[in-house]
């Protein structure tokens, strides 16, 4: 779900378009960057010097990939054709089970939508990295604490039938946003390898499991 | 009669549970808000510590020249406090920068005194038995500017650079989960959880209540913290690795979110969650 509101387009129109020549031209890595692109070349020497003291692990996280950067360039706001691309390159990184069995065990779902733990420095190496669903989204009626960032997820399940079609794609949704919405808000979980297929699937489970308290 | 007794007593056990299932029911956000004004109370604040032990340590005099802070130009003259607060980050030609507070005060460390900052460093964030000498002299140097507005004009060309390389970053998506300053503060009323998120991607009320109540002390950590500190905090929520303590680009991001609280007041140290 895109933060960015879509009364900001018109008004964005005439940029979006001198942008969108700068970053196919970008893409092909000739002309400077012009638009909101401006300036960004500028960023990444203060953005070296920012992290000039972090170590060789950490600096690989300074790297963006080419989502990231057009993302960045674009504010979330990527010109259509552009943001096609991103949807087709992104689609092509989820990886279903083999079995294609999309359900995993919803308790342990609710464990990962609970902790917002993982990938921070203040985190021991050996943390399990948590879903932190909770922080964006109403889940579970009953858990008042959840964030208002992304969409309400309660009922999720039941509002779609418990249908294996949409659990299936809400297990692509989790493993890659932003194979269905460019620059999504929503991290690529799966994708950059921060939740497991297993943690997806007990996600999912949280989410279609007719005994689950989403759905209750 | 026992009776009637008996019927109001049901009765006053009723309202009772009533009273007590509307109280549970209450809207959280007025929870919060309600919890906010109970910790706002200037005389409880903790942090006045820091104010009272920052004003020792800018008159100490430190480093190889055993020199004061005295001297030390924040922008409005030497020796000047009130004010300077309000006015920064801004450019410093002597330094040939863009420097937010605890930039410069490091910066009059090291020329004024000839302090060798390792320590000061060493201690930028304050801890349990540990405070933080660039902690008190932010608290005490930004409460002389307390009751002023933000002004920041932007009038020198590298100001105006360091604003828009600021803006850039905080756009800029990174690390494990894609996340950029926007992710949390480009919405009107949202809430991670249930702490509210400053829309900070334009001029107005949620920056300037923003920056109007940093420096601030944190109930949750016990301590009284600086911007600097809460863009660290920042980076540490984003996955990124910790941000070089006065780095230009943490300058920048101030620079930019102080130009979005332009003409908004300042009441420091605050305190917060």
């Amino acid at each position: 779900m895109s933060l960015q509101s879509n009364a900001n387009r018109p008004a964005r129109y005439a940029a979006i378009i001198v942008a969108l020549v700068a970053a196919t031209s970008a893409l092909a890595e000739s002309a400077t960057p012009k638009g909101p692109a401006e300036g960004t070349a500028g960023v990444e020497r203060y953005v070296r010097e920012m992290w000039a003291s972090s170590d060789a692990k950490w600096k690989d996280r300074l790297k963006q990939d080419e989502t990231q950067v057009l993302c960045s360039r674009f504010r979330n706001n990527p010109p259509e054709p552009l943001a096609q691309s991103i949807q087709t390159r992104e689609a092509a990184t989820i990886v279903f089970p083999k079995d294609n069995q999309v359900l995993g065990r919803w308790q342990e779902g609710e464990k990962l939508a609970q902790n917002g733990r993982g990938g921070q420095f203040s985190d021991a190496p050996d943390t399990v990295n948590g879903g932190n669903c909770y922080a964006c989204h109403q889940m579970a009626k009953s858990e008042l604490s959840f964030g208002t960032l992304g969409p309400s997820l309660s009922e999720y399940g039941k509002i779609r039938n418990f249908s294996a079609e949409a659990a299936r794609d809400t297990f692509a949704k989790i493993y890659n946003s932003q194979a269905t919405l460019a620059c999504s808000s929503m991290p690529r979980f799966g994708a950059h390898g921060f939740l497991t297929e297993q943690q997806i699937k007990d996600v999912v489970a949280y989410l279609f499991d007719p005994d689950s308290p989403i759905n209750k | 009669m026992k009776r009637s007794v008996a019927s109001a007593l049901v009765m006053t056990l009723g309202v009772l549970c009533w009273v007590t299932g509307g109280l549970n029911a209450a809207d959280p956000e007025d929870e919060i808000r309600r919890y906010r004004e109970m910790i706002d109370d200037p005389m409880a604040n903790p942090a006045y510590l820091n104010v009272d032990r920052g004003e020792a340590l800018w008159n100490l005099p430190r480093g190889e020249k055993n020199a004061s802070l005295a001297t030390c130009d924040l922008g409005k003259g030497p020796g000047t406090l009130e004010g300077a607060y309000a006015e920064l980050p801004r450019y410093f030609a002597d330094a040939d920068k863009v420097m937010d507070l605890e930039q410069r005060l490091l910066w009059c460390m090291e020329t004024v005194q000839a302090l060798d900052t390792h320590d000061v460093l060493s201690r930028k964030f304050g801890a349990p038995g540990s405070t933080s000498d660039m902690e008190d002299l932010v608290a005490y140097i930004a409460n002389k500017s307390s009751g002023m507005t933000y002004h920041i004009p932007l009038d020198d060309v590298q100001e105006r650079d360091a604003y828009a390389i600021g803006e850039e970053l905080f756009y800029r998506r990174g690390s494990l989960l894609d996340f950029s300053c926007a992710t949390c503060h480009s919405a009107d009323g949202a809430r991670i959880r249930t702490t509210q998120l400053p829309n900070l991607t334009k001029p107005g009320g949620d920056a300037r209540n923003t920056m109007g109540s940093w420096p601030t002390y944190r109930v949750s950590q016990s301590q009284m913290r600086t911007m600097q500190n809460r863009l660290w905090d920042c980076y540490r929520q984003m996955r990124m690795p910790p941000p070089d303590y006065g780095s230009a680009g943490l300058t920048a991001l101030m620079i930019y979110l102080a130009k979005q609280a332009d003409g908004g007041s300042i009441n420091v140290p605050s305190i917060k969650r």
